[in-house]
């Protein structure tokens, strides 16, 4: 029998699940209780602070792992749960939820490029 | 003092020879507190009605033989204790597969898959008789040794909502029986199941629902053993890149 192609899209998927478990709480911690409840200052998500951030290689790396990897949890999840919930177009979801993660994929390599 | 509570049983009933198609039969049962589901089987069956058809042997949830649907859930009827269901049980075939009569399913797929992914140890090295057992560490036991429990009840592919749609997909015992022989030791025939375990209709079919571990009457958690051939499948896949194979 074939070896399937799924790695492709499940490595990414699997790594993206693994990326937003551990560290999405923290980013939701920070953005959405800490500094709102001003228990952290503002000035830790200040435009010049991010910018400064977004500005070295470290920190675009870090940020395009926020964005690109669970992009690539989303999609395959929700190819899983479309099809779960019966809707048997699995070519045409799949094309859809992909070339979605892959325009957020690029469009987070060019938006760090351009810092 | 009896102690006896009165329950209906509606049978799926099927005899291919006189049945169009399957219909219910409902049986009134004196049941004993203690009794489970086969019990009552077995009274209709000695009772009530001799013609009645279902699997079993052992009793105890140790055969895997048992298996039907119990109210609506993939259940061992040997485990099924009736004090935990209302006065009208229904009873029918495993689901997603084929009836051969009454409660009883055809297997055939399941056999057929089961083979295809080599259940038994491969050896590493053969051995004569002279040189002595092949010696296992309890850590490399341990490893692999939940997923020896199964005993292949099929209640995880009558859950499956997966192998429902897709006939062709090998399905959770047979997956997890393969990832057992992968990590057993003494076992160096993973490169050949995972012609089928890596294959699109193997671990790549499942959509990690994961009925399968909650209906597995001997936790062995086919759905963790998938997951983790996916992992490891996935690995292979990308490292093949960098070795140059294919």
């Amino acid at each position: 029998m074939a070896k399937s192609h799924k790695p492709i899209v499940w490595g990414p998927f699997a790594a993206g699940g693994t990326f937003a478990a551990f560290f999405n709480p923290v980013l939701i911690l920070v953005t959405g209780i800490l500094v709102p409840l001003g228990l952290l200052s503002g000035d830790v998500l200040s435009y010049t602070r991010a910018h400064e951030f977004a500005g070295g290689w470290i920190g675009k790396l870090i940020l395009f792992a926020f964005v690109a990897l669970p992009a690539w949890h989303a999609a395959h999840r929700l190819r899983i749960t479309v099809h779960d919930f019966g809707v048997r177009a699995d070519i045409l979801v799949a094309v859809l939820v992909y070339a979605s993660a892959a325009l957020a994929t690029v469009v987070a390599i060019v938006s760090l490029l351009a810092i | 003092m009896s102690t006896k509570r009165t329950i209906t049983f509606e049978v799926m009933r099927y005899r291919p020879e006189s049945d169009a198609e399957p219909s219910y039969q409902t049986y009134s049962v004196p049941c004993e507190q203690e009794w489970v589901v086969l019990d009552a089987l077995l009274y209709i069956k000695d009772n009530l009605d001799t013609t009645l058809s279902f699997r079993w042997s052992c009793h105890m949830a140790v055969c895997g033989s048992c298996g039907m649907i119990v109210n609506g859930e993939p259940m061992l009827s040997c485990k099924a204790f009736l004090r935990d269901y209302p006065d009208v049980i229904r009873v029918e075939p495993l689901t997603n597969f084929p009836i051969e009569r009454d409660l009883v399913i055809v297997m055939d797929d399941f056999i057929t898959k089961l083979a295809s992914i080599k259940p038994y140890i491969i050896p590493k090295e053969e051995r004569k008789v002279e040189q002595g057992e092949y010696l296992q560490t309890p850590v490399q036991l341990k490893k692999f040794k939940q997923y020896t429990l199964c005993i292949n009840c099929l209640l995880c592919y009558a859950a499956c909502p997966q192998y429902g749609l897709v006939p062709e997909f090998v399905g959770p015992a047979a997956l997890a029986l393969a990832h057992r022989y992968n990590l057993d030791s003494r076992d160096n025939g993973r490169s050949q199941r995972q012609e089928i375990a890596a294959s699109h209709d193997g671990v790549w079919e499942c959509s990690f629902v994961g009925a399968c571990s909650e209906v597995c009457p001997k936790h062995v958690d086919p759905a963790g053993a998938i997951q983790q051939t996916k992992i490891a499948s996935t690995m292979d896949y990308f490292l093949g890149f960098l070795q140059g194979g294919s």
